[in-house]
């Protein structure tokens, strides 16, 4: 299988760069997005797709998506669900959510590591992460179910229900 | 203050006032007043990011009154007191300021220090009996320094990967690296190929080359010179030696006019490394692999040991009287015109001199050099591929060296040239002679270190020095006249070119009292107006400038853009 | 001012004073344009463009506003600091990185509100010449990126952007760029490195004041989301009546996020240094839990020093001098200081008595371990091996010593690294060491003084020389 970019989606990114008039280089972000909100995730084909649109080396593409979490570089769950790690959050429950979603959603979190933080259910459902403060550390336990926001979670099964 | 004066900043260093050109970082400041301040991401050549913080120091300025307050009372010398500032600065990227105090021996500077060295060694694999960098590692260099004894890290080190190949020359060991970036502003900023980088974050952070890619440029060796420690290693150096047995000489490279500075190891006769020496008239702290690589050949079995006479169809192994012997019976019976002298932009000035008395001596009526010519890259390596080709223009007073390579083959067809004394030149392959045309010569003698199809069908070979086994002087492309240093003997009998000439002037009965090297050089002195008044001394470890060229080397242009830009020291 | 109805439940505390937050929870609120219209919306962005760009920067700095990002600079003196005679272009970031542990209040503004934003910006941008602003907002708000951008293209479309706003000839593009999860970007030149499609590592500074080389390597103002709003504000009612609020030096009101052991969790904007901790805790939050008592408060985001409840600080130089108890401290940036904490983002976090001080320390280092950009040797070193440790001494695993090494290694951090991230990852290490060495000792075990994990340390030593 090779990596295409359809029309639309490459009119979508072409149009993000033009945010960044003194530098294209300032689009590598956006153009990630795209790609990643497109295909799920950023693989090797789609870093090399984002240097050759944006001129720059394979590596200098590499860097930026190895840097930051919210880039993935394996397939996720369809519904991928990112649970608050962070002080607020923990003390209002949040490690015990992350295994009572687990727990529920059937994914085993056993292989995760720092090079490798996501977790996958069985049946490719959901994939799961700890994200760091998500910045509503009053409304704790929270949690992202892919771009939906979700405070004071208690009612796990009523959570996951909605995204089966 | 006048007005000379108004650019010089006063800044006091461990007690001391010094004065320095406004702009000056502190860490060059130190360095003028002779004090070292450790540093390992740090390189004059290249953009400062301040990340390895080794070399923090205690600083400070003057006093800032409160409101109400008096200003501080300038001492006798119009200094102000230093009200020393809590938090330790970089010295590599601050820039001095008037009346800056810099303390690199206070207990703070010490304590910052021990820290960073610490923290560096914590993840650091300390493996220094196995690490090929041991001996000049500039982390194993401060720990000692300025490390502690035994570590508090009781935790599981992070792993990385190990032994990665990023290049045809080069391997990456990720655990050692301290992610300087040295080696990444390396490749971006200086050789445009922006092959490395870092992958990941924090302490997992690993420096990589993109999957699929290399790190393969011309000047890929020169991010193993200024790695710090032992991550980067060259294949072609690694566990070869231990570099403190090493014997180290300063000399150039000679593979083309540019004549980078290098520093050659060795170790009883046998190169095993070499590495640009800084000279920012040349080649500022870089050279390209080819050049650097380009030594293997001296020991190789090709090499030519003894003098060579030919007795019928085969070479017999003679002593240097009886070839120099042969060679001026030869020569004794024909015409000054019968004779062609091919020289080389290989040799140093001192052998041109020679050269030019042999020419003059026989009466030779032709005389050239063979040109050797390539692309120029842009960045140190020039068109001319010889290292000397001024020194022939100045020395051996050709105008136009190469041009007279067609008349002497067409002197040979027609039977006009019987004799070719062709040094430090392989004609057949470097000149495009045929053996041929050679063989329609009465007399062929070639000097030349390597045997070579033009040694094949000469009358004489004789077995000479290479450019690590001499001594002399050359002049680069800009017009710099620049030493070639002795680094090793040369194998079996073998002699360098000036001696060569001198027996065979010798030989043909002339006559002068040349024994060493530097008498060639005074000679010089006298006979070239251009080296006129000048001592072998003067011309020291980085060479002096000595004509107008009106040639410039494009990566110390680039340099200057940056220097000039503020972004580099240079 | 009563007019104003809010949702059920959100009504603001009565000690509140809204400004910035006025139209956030309220019931008949949206975030169109026509909304904001209908209450004055972009009328001081009229004012502005009318004003000469410096007199408006004299309003800010005589208003005396401090950054709420976390650093509490002042706003007026960061743009004056644009370099006078510049001939580049200069450039507007907002700071909607919004990634402090404890706060959220940026959220707020950019999911209800995102007009005010974004007169504050334009006003902002006319004040300072810059005709290119981007609004840095974190990955992790992907609903309030499309708000914004949804408010951007109206602003476009009612003239309030783009080409000769308002005829006023002044041109101004504002863009969203998202980031992708790290708390490193809030930090204003690892954020300018990231926008620049680099990795987001930090400058050193000197020479990289973003003021004088920041994004593209030229002058750029960067400035938090409540920081902007508020410039709107200034204009509205003046700078003197708007310094009339909160506490000299500490003017204006500013948004508390409050979180962890208290009834009644949330956001409250009060007159900076008119309320105090007791107050916010007590009657804001609405106590603390049932039968719990106050063990600690960390008072601006996590990586704010962390008070203990028991302390007795001594504010305050000669005849001023006083001292309080954690309930009495007002809640502004200089008597935060002098408690030897801060105010920094605002974010309040109440630990009571059923919470192991370990965990706590343990939870924060992870963060810090996990957020460090890796770039200097100190942090990056530092913060994984701090993590590693509070790992151990959460696990029953750690002695004594551990936490001696433990103080030393944030030590060898604070004050020694490229950017602030080197601090606010020390600092709850070192306070919670200083204030609660005895729990935390009273967690580790004696008998694994000499148990090393890494047996490679050992041999350290010798294999140096
Ligand atoms: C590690 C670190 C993280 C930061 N995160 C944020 C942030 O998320 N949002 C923010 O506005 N400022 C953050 N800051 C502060 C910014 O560097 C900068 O000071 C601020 O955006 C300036 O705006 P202000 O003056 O309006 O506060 C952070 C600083 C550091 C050192
Ligand atoms: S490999 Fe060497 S030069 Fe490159 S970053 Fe690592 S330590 Fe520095
Ligand atoms: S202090 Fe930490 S976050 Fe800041 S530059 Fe250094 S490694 Fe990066
Ligand atoms: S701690 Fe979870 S949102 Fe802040
Ligand atoms: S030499 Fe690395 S920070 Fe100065």
């Amino acid at each position: 299988m090779s990596f295409a970019v359809p029309s639309d989606l490459e009119k979508e990114i072409d149009d993000r760069i033009t945010h960044y008039p003194v530098s294209k280089r300032s689009a590598v972000l956006p153009v990630l997005h795209a790609l990643q909100h497109h295909f799920g995730f950023i693989e090797e084909d789609a870093v090399e797709w984002a240097a050759a649109k944006l001129e720059l080396e394979p590596i200098q593409v590499l860097e930026v998506v190895t840097f930051y979490p919210g880039f993935r570089q394996s397939a996720p769950g369809k519904c991928h669900i990112r649970v608050c790690r962070t002080l607020s959050c923990a003390m209002a429950g949040s490690y015990e959510l992350m295994d009572s979603i687990c727990e529920k959603a059937g994914i085993d979190r056993s292989g995760v590591t720092h090079h490798n933080p996501i977790a996958v259910s069985d049946d490719g459902k959901f994939s799961i992460e700890f994200a760091e403060c998500l910045a509503s550390c009053g409304t704790g336990p929270v949690c992202l179910m892919g771009d939906d926001f979700h405070e004071a979670v208690t009612d796990v099964d009523g959570l996951l229900s909605q995204y089966k | 203050m006048s007005e000379e004066k108004s650019d010089l900043i006063d800044v006091q260093i461990n007690g001391e006032w010094h004065s320095f050109p406004k702009g000056t970082r502190m860490i060059e400041a130190c360095r003028e007043a002779g004090v070292e301040v450790p540093h390992y991401c740090y390189h004059p050549k290249l953009t400062s990011p301040g990340n390895c913080r080794m070399c923090l120091v205690e600083m400070g300025m003057p006093p800032r009154p409160r409101p109400g307050e008096d200003p501080p009372e300038p001492d006798e010398d119009g200094h102000l007191p230093i009200s020393w500032i809590p938090r330790p600065a970089i010295a590599c990227a601050n820039t001095i300021a008037p009346n800056m105090g810099i303390n690199t021996e206070s207990a703070m500077t010490e304590e910052c220090r021990k820290g960073v060295m610490e923290l560096l060694l914590a993840n650091h694999p300390l493996d220094c009996p196995i690490c090929d960098q041991a001996g000049e590692c500039s982390l194993q260099e401060f720990s000692v320094e300025h490390g502690k004894g035994e570590s508090r890290f009781r935790e599981q080190k992070v792993k990385k990967p190990k032994n990665v190949e990023v290049g045809p020359r080069i391997r990456l060991d990720d655990e050692r690296c301290i992610m300087c970036s040295r080696c990444v502003r390396f490749t971006d900023e200086i050789a445009d190929d922006p092959v490395l980088g870092f992958t990941d974050r924090g302490s997992h952070t690993v420096l990589t080359v993109y999957p699929g890619r290399e790190l393969a440029n011309n000047y890929s060796l020169n991010t193993v010179d200024i790695c710090p420690v032992g991550a980067l290693t060259s294949n072609d150096f690694r566990f070869q030696m231990r570099v403190w047995f090493m014997k180290e000489t300063k000399t150039i490279d000679v593979n083309c006019a540019t004549g980078a500075n290098v520093t050659v190891y060795s170790r009883e006769d046998k190169i095993y490394r070499i590495t640009p020496r800084q000279n920012n008239d040349v080649n500022s702290d870089w050279m390209p692999d080819s050049h650097r690589l380009n030594f293997h050949w001296i020991e190789s079995d090709a090499r030519l040991t003894d003098p060579l006479v030919k007795k019928g169809d085969t070479h017999k192994q003679a002593t240097w009287q009886e070839a120099v012997a042969t060679s001026a019976d030869a020569l004794a019976s024909l015409e000054g015109s019968e004779i062609a002298v091919i020289a080389s932009a290989r040799m140093t000035n001192e052998e041109l001199l020679m050269t030019n008395r042999l020419v003059k001596h026989l009466g030779a009526g032709h005389v050239d050099t063979v040109t050797r010519t390539g692309e120029a890259d842009g960045y140190l390596i020039s068109a001319d591929r010889n290292p000397n080709t001024n020194g022939v223009k100045l020395v051996l007073g050709l105008d136009d060296p190469g041009s007279q390579i067609d008349a002497i083959k067409e002197g040979i067809e027609q039977g006009r040239i019987k004799a070719i004394i062709a040094l430090q030149e392989n004609l057949v392959e470097d000149a495009d002679f045929s053996a041929d045309l050679l063989g329609k010569l009465d007399f062929l003698l070639t000097s030349y270190p390597l045997a070579n199809p033009t040694a094949d069908v000469a009358h004489v070979v004789l077995p000479s020095a290479g450019w690590a086994e001499k001594s002399g002087t050359m002049i680069n492309v800009t017009g710099r006249l620049q030493r070639l240093n002795q680094v090793i003997d040369g194998p079996g009998q073998t002699l360098e070119s000036w001696e060569i000439i001198r027996d065979l002037i010798q030989a043909t009965g002339g006559g002068n009292g040349i024994y060493a090297v530097n008498d060639i050089f005074k000679q010089l002195t006298q006979e070239v107006s251009e080296f006129e008044g000048l001592t072998w001394g003067q011309i020291g470890d980085l060479g002096i400038p000595l004509i107008e060229t009106g040639e410039t080397i494009p990566l110390l242009e680039r340099e200057a853009e940056r220097k000039a830009k503020g972004l580099i020291v240079g | 001012m009563s007019a104003i109805q809010y949702r059920p439940g959100k009504e603001p505390h009565a000690k509140e004073h809204r400004v910035v937050f006025k139209n956030v929870d309220r019931a008949d609120w949206d975030t169109s344009l026509k909304t904001y219209e209908g209450e004055g919306g972009y009328e001081q962005l009229k004012k502005a463009l009318g004003m000469e760009p410096k007199a408006i920067t004299d309003e800010v700095k005589a208003a005396g506003l401090r950054g709420r990002g976390g650093a509490g600079f002042p706003a007026g003196m960061k743009w004056s600091f644009l370099p006078p005679n510049n001939e580049k272009p200069v450039y507007l970031i907002c700071n909607a990185d919004e990634s402090e542990p404890g706060t959220f209040k940026d959220r707020y503004i950019i999911h209800q509100d995102p007009h005010q934003l974004i007169e504050g910006m334009a006003i902002a941008c006319f004040a300072t010449g810059a005709h290119l602003a981007y609004i840095y907002i974190r990955e992790e708000f992907p609903e309030g990126a499309e708000i914004l951008e949804k408010a951007i293209a109206e602003a476009h479309k009612a003239g309030y952007l783009g080409k000769d706003i308002q005829g006023s000839d002044f041109d101004l593009e504002i863009y969203i760029h998202r980031g992708a999860g790290a708390y490193i970007c809030g930090e204003e030149t690892g954020l300018i490195e990231s926008l620049e499609g680099k990795r987001p590592y930090p400058r050193i500074k000197p020479p990289y004041f973003p003021a004088a080389m920041g994004l593209y390597l030229c002058p750029t103002i960067v400035n938090n989301v409540e920081t902007l709003c508020h410039v709107k504000h200034i204009l509205e009612i003046g700078s003197e009546a708007w310094a009339k609020t909160g506490t000299p030096n500490n003017t204006g009101t500013r948004i508390l996020c409050v979180s962890g052991d208290v009834k009644k969790p949330g956001y409250y904007e009060v007159q900076v240094g008119k309320v105090t901790m007791g107050e916010l805790i007590n009657d804001m939050c609405g106590g603390l839990k049932e039968g719990r008592e106050l063990k600690a408060v960390i008072p601006g985001g996590s990586s704010a020093k962390v008070l203990r409840a028991d302390e007795v600080f001594t504010v305050g130089r000669g005849d001023d001098a006083r001292e309080l108890t954690i309930w009495d401290i007002p809640m502004d940036f200089d008597t935060l200081a002098a408690c030897g904490s801060m105010a920094g983002s605002g974010g309040v976090i109440v630990i009571d008595d059923s919470r192991s001080i370990s965990w706590i320390l343990n939870n924060i280092n992870n963060f810090y371990a996990h957020e460090s950009c890796g770039q200097c040797t100190p942090c990056r070193e530092g913060v994984l091996w701090m993590k590693k440790i509070t790992d151990r001494v959460v696990a029953g695993k750690a002695s004594p010593t551990d936490i001696d090494t433990l103080e030393g290694v944030a030590k060898n951090i604070d004050g020694r690294t490229i950017c602030a991230f080197g601090e606010a990852a020390s600092w709850p290490t070192e306070s919670f060491v200083e204030k609660f060495r005895d729990e935390l000792v009273g967690d580790t075990k004696t008998e694994l003084e000499d148990d090393f994990l890494n047996a490679e340390a050992l041999t350290a030593a010798a294999n140096l020389r």
